[in-house]
């Protein structure tokens, strides 16, 4: 159940022991988490496991207070998520983080505008068609159509909205996209739309860290599933290796014997 | 890598037949406005034929309109914001005043031009410094800006009552700046015209243009998400209620220039008069929509309105009641707008 070729190549971004408590709290507790480049990694776990505490650790909304992260073999200590999409980590959020009445572009470019040149240089004057023009390729590339990128993005469709959020995650990553919930607003034709366009990213060497509640599609998308369960990892699994029923047992705890003892996920010491 | 475009069906847009008016309506509010505007100039021409539109009416609506331009574009990024800041017409009581103590003890009325050149730069110090002040309150003490400017607009006044006793001091104004500024006219328009015309382009175009006016929609539009792209959110308000600060100084040194007098009882209701052209001009309370432009047309149309009754005859009063009325519709529309989309 183990996915060994996997883990014997380096990985792209690991933790290893992270802690991270708010108060009497302790969310994180000794997790570790492993993503190697051009794969999806789910991360599965019951409401209260860290999920979201391990994604904001990782993509540097939050500080850890242990523990270690390494992006491409060497050790990094993000100062905020500015820091994160400095170096390529890139995060969807499930609220996707839009403004919704700039448009698309606008929206894409929130907080990386381009600028005119020349003499207008010094007064930050927006270079718009540049980011239109790169923005509508940057959508098509994902074969995302919005008719007009130029509408607030409140007018558009969920499903779209969730493009631009993809999209700008996308344009701007160089290793590592953390997608929480992408698909949980969203219809069925919306949904496989989005799971098409993460196997695209991950197609461009890019690693997708999908978080999900919904095992049939972490199951059709994901090349491996890590379990989180009271604040730590106690599973990882090769998905096309893998089944629902075991996913839930890793989730719920009713397989924590066996797969602690395969994973040794306890070597830190730190007692549930 | 080879992209397999599937091919994706263009979402087709709901129809929503019914109230498709309004909401065409509703998404150009500056549209709308600007009709009224129209409307409201010809209405008056038509039944004051020859009186309504002639240049001494149209020089003395724009002067009389130009203090309140000044402050609406401020108000215009702060509303934008999603933020309101009531404190305006007693930070221009206090600039003015300020301005006027430094004269009254540098020549008074016949101070000269380097008095007057000290006496703008502290009108416009203390405007932009208060203005900072309550941005920094609003930013990082999170209180709501409402509260901030609420005891702004207090704490201002009482200082300017303060250091004048309350009375308007005399010699306040030197000669040369109401000669200038004040009555001073450049090809046969007022100065004071001119500022606020060239105040209102460059700041509608650096809301526009600009990576500074993007901010500024973005952090209404939707705070958390401007801190997620690294827009620095405090910074920017701080600068946003400074500006605004920034420009009820110079409202205070146009006053000076045009009155001659700080008129310290005079401007408890600037707020709302400014706060009802802004959203008039269709920006919107929620934060995240509005534009200088608007803010042009919803100063005029009170000034348009209050000159025009005078003309035609009818007691200014009715003015007070039109814009009220119309004051609620623009919210009302807005409000529907927001509903509309937001039901998406």
């Amino acid at each position: 159940m183990i996915a060994l070729p996997v883990a014997e190549r380096e990985p792209l971004l690991s933790a290893r022991g992270l802690v991270k408590h708010f108060g009497q709290v302790q969310a994180l507790q000794g997790a570790d988490f492993t993503a190697h480049r051009g794969e999806v990694v789910a991360l599965i776990g019951d409401n209260g496991a860290g999920k979201s505490t391990l994604v904001n650790v990782l993509s540097g909304v939050l500080a850890p207070d242990g523990g270690e992260i390494t992006l491409e073999g060497k050790p990094v200590r993000f100062s905020g998520p500015m820091d994160a999409q400095h170096q390529g980590v890139e995060t969807v959020y499930q609220d996707l983080s839009l403004a919704p009445d700039l448009d698309a572009t606008a929206n894409l470019y929130l907080g990386r505008e381009l600028f005119l040149g020349g003499v207008l240089r010094p007064f930050k004057v927006l270079d718009r068609s540049a980011m239109r023009l790169a923005a509508i390729d940057a959508f098509a590339e994902l074969g995302v159509s919005l008719k007009d990128v130029t509408v607030p993005v409140a007018a558009l469709s969920g499903g779209q909205r969730q493009s631009v959020a993809v999209a700008r995650a996308v344009a701007f990553a160089r290793s590592v996209i953390f997608m929480d919930e992408p698909t949980a607003a969203l219809g069925v034709v919306q949904r496989g739309r989005v799971l098409e366009t993460i196997r695209r990213v991950r197609d461009r060497g890019i690693c997708v860290v999908l978080i999900s509640h919904n095992m049939p599609e972490v199951l059709s998308v994901a090349d491996r599933v890590e379990v989180l369960r009271l604040g730590r990892r106690v599973a990882s699994f090769n998905a096309a290796q893998t089944s629902i029923e075991e996913l839930v047992g890793a989730m719920t705890g009713s397989l924590d014997e066996p797969t602690a003892a395969v994973r040794n996920a306890s070597d830190k010491g730190s007692a549930l | 890598m080879t992209t397999v475009r599937d091919t994706v069906s263009p979402p087709a847009p709901p129809p929503a037949r019914p109230r498709q008016w309004v909401r065409v309506v509703a998404r150009r509010n500056e549209a709308w406005t600007f009709t009224i505007l129209v409307a409201l100039v010809a209405f008056f021409s038509i039944a004051a034929p020859g009186k309504f539109f002639t240049v001494y009416d149209i020089t003395q609506i724009a002067v009389n309109a130009s203090i309140y331009l000044v402050l609406g574009v401020g108000m215009t990024y702060v509303i934008i914001t999603a933020g309101i800041d009531l404190s305006i017409g007693s930070v221009l009581v206090l600039a003015a005043v300020a301005a006027a103590e430094y004269n009254i003890h540098h020549g008074a009325a016949a101070a000269g031009w380097g008095t007057v050149a000290v006496c703008v730069v502290i009108a416009l110090a203390v405007g932009t410094a208060w203005g900072a002040l309550q941005g920094m309150l609003v930013a990082t003490g999170r209180i709501p800006s409402l509260i901030v400017t609420l005891g702004g607009l207090g704490a201002a006044l009482g200082l300017a009552e303060i250091a004048t006793g309350g009375e308007d001091p005399s010699g306040a104004v030197a000669a040369h700046l109401q000669n200038s500024l004040g009555y001073g006219k450049l090809l046969g328009i007022p100065w004071l015209v001119v500022l606020a015309a060239v105040v209102t382009l460059v700041f509608g175009l650096v809301l526009s243009f600009t990576r500074f006016g993007n901010y500024t929609f973005a952090i209404g539009s939707n705070p958390a998400a401007a801190r997620r792209a690294g827009i620095p959110v405090a910074r920017h308000l701080v600068k946003v209620y400074a500006l605004m600060g920034l420009l009820a100084g110079l409202g205070a040194v146009m006053w000076l220039a045009s009155y001659g007098t700080t008129s310290i009882a005079g401007h408890s209701t600037d707020n709302l008069t400014v706060i009802t052209a802004v959203v008039l001009g269709g920006t919107s309370l929620f934060g995240g929509r509005g534009s200088v432009l608007g803010t042009v047309i919803g100063v005029f149309i009170p000034a348009v309105l209050t000159t025009g009754l005078i003309v035609i005859g009818v007691q200014q009063y009715w003015q007070d009641v039109a814009v009220g009325v119309v004051l609620v519709a623009a919210v009302y529309l807005d409000q529907l707008r927001k509903q509309t989309r937001e039901r998406n």
